[in-house]
């Protein structure tokens, strides 16, 4: 063990620029819990994350009381149990919950590893990443329809499982030419709605131009152009 | 809460280890459903298309005419509706339930989607031996994690099948298979005792018995369909 700590600490193993930790940050934030953010280089992994994620030895990880929990929608889940108020994230009904759950892990399926495409191809592989994108985003929007948030009038489960990746839209639209605002008005309001109305947003996702700076170091060590 | 008005329909395929899921939690609960079996590669029903338009697969399960999809997703949603019925799903604890949901995720990404229906579907002896070796690594920390996690218990779940057990034992009938198809022996009790014999135990439940296919079947199902149609297609489908 790292070191003594209480049954109820929280430490989140994290890397700042991940959506999938920025998840998870998130859903600490609206239910208000105190934790401890351990940023990690993913060049060098700390020993406490080899421990505690050996499976994958991926960020985030969540280690509640010295227990860990991986995998950022399980984590989110874990938190939704364990601290069921305030800002229930999951809804109480069943069938939205499973569609709750079907959109969470949709999105889970496609947005990155569509986005990183858009970011590391080029020519006919990035004219078909940029159509299926749009085909991605436009699912979504059909899902969210008119409600205020996926999760109806309350911000919840697939509203944190998909604002982390608004940050990266900037970089998706500029890499592949497009615009999220033309093709998804309604995707595009819920982004900007979700950061001026959620704290816990707004206080955990980074400027898109600063996520961009970021995607132009990953190209030069991918070796992209 | 479920009431007795209740109308629940599966579509599912007979040789599809995500149906399998399925039927085995409705079971578990007790509830009636009109099965219809689906035709997964052409002429797919309308009803399908219609309950499933993101992926258009199977199983879905249509509760009073609305669609639930993903095996995963479906077997949580029976858990919830008919929670006061039959043995609980999920284990009640928020730890234990995340822990199950994570072993469930793996042995989907991991073990069964990723390496083991590969021993079959790969061209060359030496994809063949890296899949092979890919799936033990895979059977070798599910081993490890029933060793450290579920504490000697007879199931993942417990004294009685769990989430976890129905994720992966309703793969085990194609671990035959594919152990018959490529002559290797993957939940070797050698290595891996304790998989072997809660396999053993799996397969006799009650609840599961009548679900699970024939190893021959499925051998039949490969030779005479499935194989053609992964040779069709790009070799990562």
């Amino acid at each position: 063990m790292a070191c003594e700590k209480g049954e109820g600490d929280v430490v989140l193993l994290d890397f700042w620029a991940s959506p999938f930790g920025q998840r998870v940050r998130i859903a600490l934030a609206e239910k208000g819990v105190a934790y401890e953010y351990r940023e990690e280089d993913l060049a060098n992994k700390s020993r406490m994350l080899l421990e505690m994620n050996p499976v994958h030895k991926k960020i985030p990880v969540l280690v509640h009381g010295g227990k860990p929990v991986c995998e950022s929608l399980i984590i989110v889940q874990y938190i939704d149990e364990v601290w069921a108020h305030p800002n229930p994230l999951l809804p109480t009904e069943p069938y939205p919950r499973a569609r709750a759950r079907f959109w969470a892990d949709f999105i889970d399926k496609k947005i990155y590893d569509c986005g990183t495409r858009l970011w590391k191809l080029k020519g006919e592989a990035l004219q078909e990443a940029k159509k299926e994108m749009i085909c991605i985003l436009k699912l979504l929007e059909g899902e969210l329809g008119d409600k205020k948030y996926f999760g109806g009038d309350a911000f919840g489960f697939v509203d944190v499982a998909l604002v982390p990746f608004t940050s990266w839209f900037y970089t998706y639209e500029t890499s592949a030419g497009f615009s999220v605002e033309e093709e998804c008005p309604k995707l595009a309001a819920w982004a900007k709605r979700c950061a001026e109305e959620r704290e816990s947003v707004r206080k955990t996702l980074y400027d898109p131009q600063k996520i961009y700076e970021f995607v132009g170091l990953l190209k030069k060590k991918f070796g992209v152009e | 809460m479920a009431a007795s008005g209740d109308e629940v329909k599966l579509l599912g395929a007979w040789a599809s280890t995500y149906v399998i899921r399925a039927k085995i939690a409705l079971q578990l609960k007790g509830v009636s459903y009109e099965y219809l079996e689906q035709q997964l590669w052409e002429n797919q029903s309308e009803l399908l298309l219609k309950s499933n338009p993101v992926y258009k697969k199977v199983p879905v399960l249509i509760h009073n005419d609305r669609p639930i999809c993903e095996s995963a997703i479906i077997v949580q949603y029976i858990d919830d509706v008919w929670a006061g019925t039959g043995p609980s799903i999920l284990p009640s604890d928020p730890y234990e339930r995340a822990i199950a949901r994570f072993w469930a995720r793996y042995i989907d990404d991991t073990v069964l989607a990723s390496a083991t229906i590969k021993i079959i579907k790969v061209k060359t002896e030496k994809e063949k031996a890296e899949t092979i070796e890919q799936s033990f690594a895979g059977l070798s920390l599910l081993e490890e994690a029933y060793e450290k996690s579920f504490k000697g218990k007879p199931f993942f779940g417990g004294d009685n099948i769990g989430y976890l057990d129905i994720a992966f034992g309703s793969f085990l009938c194609w671990v035959k298979a594919i152990e018959k198809i490529s002559d290797v022996k993957l939940i070797d009790e050698a290595k891996f005792p304790l998989l072997a014999k809660w396999a053993e135990r799996f397969g006799s439940v009650a609840a599961v018995k009548e679900h699970i296919p024939e190893t021959d079947k499925l051998v039949e199902c490969y030779s005479k369909v499935l194989k053609a149609l992964w040779n069709a297609r790009a070799p990562n489908n």
